[in-house]
């Protein structure tokens, strides 16, 4: 589904990025684990071109290296930022017609799916965005990607900042999508990333330093020593 | 203070106020998606103006001719965005704020030598420049037709910020651009519906103002666009019924410090800045603005 081949992201003289190569099939949950600043979420802006980047990134057949932020979206790669991105000076109800923009015309239909996803966001509707709790904010956050009726999904540490039984809660919804698509994940909790994933990719400044099934990273003596707390 | 004269100057306020506000939304609504102050817009206020002039000149109907100022104006807005600030999107603000004066005084400069420094007077339809007479009240009809417009307007804009896709993208553009692009939305798209918007109203505005005096000049656009940004961010900077309310009270202001102290006639520009430091100092974010990194709209 995506395909990743030699991405590499500069900022000034720092590489960020070096050299990324990694591939998402259909029906698979892949996670990208590493320590801060490792890269990981350069490399999700990079692919969606939020930031400039040199290398190869094919998705559905497409090659999408040189397409605007806009346009890759559209071709139905969805981005889930980091930090959520709610539009806090929009309602609940205004998020999702802008996750929706391209597909206004089923944008009752997609809200139903949405809110029959998480009922929570239902009883909030004309709330602001910027009202909500953390939880809320990241199933808004997920429940406007899924207004643009996306083929894929990427989704930047889900689980920052929320309380432990709310990540079990958004860990469970990622499980669940997985059904509908594939899924990209970046997470700091590893352990409770590749619990979910089918294939993981260890990142370490800004390269790819090691690749299994997310299955034998788990059984991995230095990936548990470094990123499952032993 | 005769009861006549202060209803009188009262409505003249609001036609006053009026043209200041439909300048001042444009100042906002690009301030809010770009961050941007755009000293060019007095100057898009003026092409309106000269352009409507040009089309009565050539025997155009009066309506006809404000709308070929407005389309004019539309195009020349959405030209220097497109020109001058769409390759500085990620510069440092202050390179797009130099730009802006740039393009000012080039459009000041452009017009002033293609058709010269002298203001030409502008003939407005007898409907509009007759003068009426209730209870001892004297008015042109013009300025009880500019505010009800302006009214009219606001609420158009309103709509299209609260009901359409495009104004919900306009407004979460105030909150960020990358999220935005995040959503599939073409971000340029909306700003140049913003850059649109803007200058249609400034031609509008452009036009009042050339009812009013009733004589344009190539420089106009300069103090007017002064006092309507000093009106926007009276209003809180952002905020287009911010902008309304600041050109009001801008335009009240001035009328009534003319109408009730003659003497200080020639201070009235002087006023409106003194009111509008007055504000800050003790609500810095403007009457309606909130918070920049907040809610806008």
């Amino acid at each position: 589904m995506l395909k990743v081949n030699k991405l590499n992201v500069k900022y000034g003289v720092i590489s960020a990025v070096r050299d990324i190569s990694l591939e998402v099939k259909k029906g698979d949950i892949v996670t990208l684990i590493g320590a801060n600043g490792a890269g990981k979420t350069s490399t999700l802006n990079a692919i969606v071109n939020v930031v400039k980047k040199s290398g190869y990134v094919e998705f559905d057949g497409v090659d999408i290296s040189k397409k605007a932020t806009h346009e890759i979206i559209q071709k139905g790669l969805s981005l889930v930022p980091e930090g959520r991105k709610i539009f806090i000076n929009l309602t609940v109800d205004e998020n999702l017609k802008m996750g929706a923009f391209n597909n206004i015309e089923n944008f009752e239909k997609l809200r139903t799916h949405v809110y029959d996803k998480f009922p929570r966001l239902k009883q909030k509707i004309n709330q602001m965005g910027g009202t909500l709790s953390g939880g809320e904010q990241q199933m808004l956050a997920i429940g406007r990607a899924l207004m643009g009726n996306p083929k894929m999904l990427m989704l930047d540490e889900p689980s920052l900042g929320l309380a432990p039984k709310i990540i079990g809660e958004v860990f469970e919804i990622i499980t669940e999508l997985k059904k509908d698509m594939p899924i990209l994940l970046i997470e700091q909790n590893a352990f409770a990333a590749l619990k979910i994933s089918d294939y993981g990719y260890v990142l370490e400044n800004g390269s790819i330093t090691l690749e299994d099934k997310a299955q034998n990273l788990l059984g991995n003596d230095e990936v548990r020593a470094k990123y499952l707390g032993g | 203070m005769t009861l006549q004269i202060f209803l009188q100057q009262l409505v003249n306020g609001a036609s006053l106020g009026s043209m200041y506000a439909l300048i001042a939304i444009g100042y906002t609504m690009v301030y809010g998606v770009l961050r941007l102050i755009n000293f060019a817009h007095g100057d898009i206020m003026m092409v309106g103006a000269f352009l409507t002039y040009f089309a009565l000149e050539a025997s155009m109907p009066f309506e006809l001719s404000v709308l070929v100022g407005i389309a004019g104006a539309i195009i020349i807005g959405i030209l220097t965005d497109k020109i001058a600030y769409k390759p500085l999107r990620s510069a440092p603000k202050i390179s797009l704020l130099i730009t802006a004066i740039g393009i000012s005084f080039f459009l000041e400069n452009l017009f002033t030598v293609l058709f010269g420094s002298t203001p030409k007077p502008f003939h407005a339809p007898e409907y509009l420049t007759k003068i009426f007479q209730i209870h001892g009240i004297y008015l042109p009809i013009s300025v009880i037709i500019i505010p009800i417009v302006t009214v009219a307007i606001l609420a158009g804009v309103l709509w299209i910020l609260f009901k359409t896709k495009q104004g919900i993208a306009i407004r979460a553009l105030a909150f960020d651009i990358e999220t935005v692009k995040l959503m599939g939305v073409n971000a340029d798209k909306i700003i140049m519906i913003v850059f649109a918007m803007g200058s249609a109203l400034a031609a509008l505005g452009g036009v009042f103002y050339a009812i009013s005096y009733p004589s344009i000049d190539p420089l106009m656009g300069i103090i007017v666009g002064l006092k309507a940004f000093a009106a926007a961010v009276l209003g809180g900077i952002g905020s287009v019924t911010g902008a309304v309310l600041g050109g009001f009270i801008l335009g009240f202001t001035e009328i009534f410090v003319v109408a009730m102290f003659p003497d200080l006639g020639g201070y009235k520009d002087a006023f409106a800045f003194f009111f509008l430091i007055l504000v800050l100092l003790f609500k810095p974010t403007g009457l309606m603005g909130q918070d920049l990194e907040r809610g806008r709209f």
